[in-house]
């Protein structure tokens, strides 16, 4: 690692930020006008651009309870591997992990990070490729059982090339799937085992997740994406 | 949709064009792939599908092969020509070669040519995306790229850093390349090597020069040894290999008057005992075998890069 310099690493992440959710952001563009707000059941809500499906109080209690099903699920911490994929699973795996930590009195649970980039199935249609970053898994996954960590489950697809990614490092025992929010949507047979909360969305709307360690904060909202006439500029664009 | 941080030339010509932000671009991608080579598996599927067509016209086994081990970790389907066993050497012209390998529908073209321009040409007229694997005493960009990364990766960083390049620099494309990268990201270059082999106005390239070995390497981080290239001893530059080896060949003895940290680089293939000493070459300060394994990484990040931007023009 030449960055010796962990907050230029940090930066790093921040600026890269989000070719997936700027993606999603295109996604929800090209697909404007399919959905319709009322199919999702917010009759009121083409007028409110966004809302907040947890605030940080209610974020931390869900980690915790996540962290809980992981331990329950597993039966203890034996062969436990947590992964994040980047870039916000990276802080969900490591609050999941000193979560577990604690609940096992101070025990240190294995992290790794994920970066999916080289496995996209759509790397044949962007315009750009996106900026890889490094994946990092301690030691062999060989026989472990690995928790794959994600901010939102959307299409599936990230998840797909996760699973493909991980399996160049080696055969774990078992892998399961955590992710805070659970948008539906789903494009490939995919289902998480941990789910934070689950939450109806359209396609104009995109999931922010904040974390206090990337963010300074700890909170989910849901915006709508899609400029409806002329709505100022997003961010997805 | 280009105007973001992202890359967006589909040609690797020469450092000279690029900007420091497209330097740093690459070099990071490469941080990022450096690890691929080190698991088990030394494979990802991103570059499927895609073909890389290697047309060496000099003859080259480093360069080469590293492009075809970083096309191979990448799942491209690589095609190699080179000078001896083709038409290359049936009298050909080198535009009807590169429309012939168009008409194949190749993604990525690497080329190294004893001719300046020739890379530039080719880009020119190609749809495909073209790397230059080095042309004539021009530019060699892969290996100015590889050079900074394995800088960077033991200094952590490339500006205030002095760098001194010893050897035949008016022959050398690996110096006009470094000096390009080197000054463009901040670094000071001195550069220092018999008069016969010194360019006219080296300066202009943002260099500084000195006649000496002791003058360049005091003070500094970096010191590379380029190759002597006994091929051209016709052109009778130095008198005898000892005679080169005695004022300009690093020797441990030497090397006291430099910075005790400063690392060695060669880009290969090195002359023992005329530009550098066994002592010295497999010594601890020397990261010539680093710079090796970091150009498969760096070659990883160019076909990576100039593969998405390429898509575009498509």
């Amino acid at each position: 690692m030449w960055a010796g310099n962990p907050n230029m690493l940090y930066l790093n992440e921040l600026g890269s930020n989000d070719q997936r959710s700027a993606d999603r952001g295109r996604e929800a563009i090209d697909t404007r006008g399919a959905g319709t707000y009322d199919s999702a059941g917010f009759g009121a809500f083409p007028l409110a651009d966004r809302r907040t499906i947890l605030d940080a109080e209610q974020m931390r209690r869900v980690v915790r309870r996540m962290a809980g099903e992981v331990l329950e699920r597993n039966g203890g911490t034996a062969g436990l591997l947590l992964v994040g994929i980047r870039t916000r699973g990276v802080p969900l795996a490591e609050s999941l992990a000193a979560q577990i930590g604690e609940m096992e009195g101070g025990e240190a649970i294995p992290l790794g990070v994920l970066d999916i980039n080289l496995y996209r199935d759509d790397l044949s249609t962007v315009a750009n490729y996106p900026v890889v970053k490094e994946s990092r898994l301690p030691g062999t996954i060989d026989d472990q059982i690995v928790v794959l960590c994600d901010d939102v489950l959307f299409t599936g697809r990230t998840i797909r090339a996760a699973l493909d990614a991980l399996i160049d490092y080696g055969r774990p025992s078992s892998v399961r799937l955590a992710v805070l929010i659970d948008r539906g949507l789903r494009e490939l047979p995919i289902q998480p085992d941990i789910v934070g909360q689950r939450v109806e969305t359209t396609h104009d709307e995109s999931v922010e997740v904040r974390f206090l360690e990337v963010d300074g904060e700890d909170g989910v909202d849901v915006t709508t994406v899609a400029p409806v006439a002329d709505a100022p500029k997003t961010e997805g664009e | 949709m280009t105007e973001q941080e992202g890359w967006s030339r589909k040609d690797l010509l020469g450092i000279a064009e690029l900007e420091p932000r497209e330097i740093e671009i690459i070099l990071d991608t490469a941080e990022s792939f450096r690890e691929v080579s080190a698991r088990p598996i030394k494979k990802v599927p991103t570059l499927r599908g895609k073909t890389v067509v290697n047309l060496f016209f000099e003859p080259s086994t480093r360069t080469r092969s590293s492009f075809e081990i970083a096309q191979k970790r990448l799942s491209a389907d690589g095609l190699n020509f080179s000078a001896s066993s083709s038409a290359l050497t049936k009298g050909e012209s080198l535009v009807d070669t590169a429309l012939n390998l168009q008409a194949m529908q190749p993604d990525l073209i690497v080329i190294r040519h004893a001719y300046p321009g020739a890379p530039q040409m080719l880009a020119r007229r190609l749809e495909a995306g073209v790397i230059n694997a080095g042309d004539g005493a021009h530019e060699h960009p892969t290996q100015a790229l590889l050079d900074a990364f394995t800088i960077r990766q033991r200094k952590g960083k490339l500006a205030g850093l002095k760098v001194a390049i010893i050897g035949d620099i008016e022959h050398s494309r690996v110096v006009r390349s470094n000096i390009h990268l080197l000054t463009k990201m901040g670094a000071e270059v001195t550069v220092a090597g018999p008069r016969t082999m010194m360019p006219l106005a080296v300066e202009k390239l943002g260099a500084k020069v000195a006649y000496t070995l002791e003058d360049a390497i005091a003070d500094t981080d970096v010191i590379m040894m380029l190759r002597i290239q006994l091929e051209r001893q016709s052109k009778l530059l130095f008198p005898s290999t000892r005679e080169y080896f005695r004022l300009f060949g690093l020797t441990n003895a030497r090397l006291a008057a430099a910075k005790e940290d400063a690392i060695i680089m060669h880009p290969g293939p090195m002359n023992r005992g005329v530009e550098i000493a066994s002592e010295v070459a497999d010594g601890e300060r020397s990261v010539i075998l680093e710079q090796v394994s970091n150009g498969v990484a760096v070659r990883m990040a160019v076909l990576y890069l100039l593969s998405g931007a390429h898509r575009e023009a498509a």
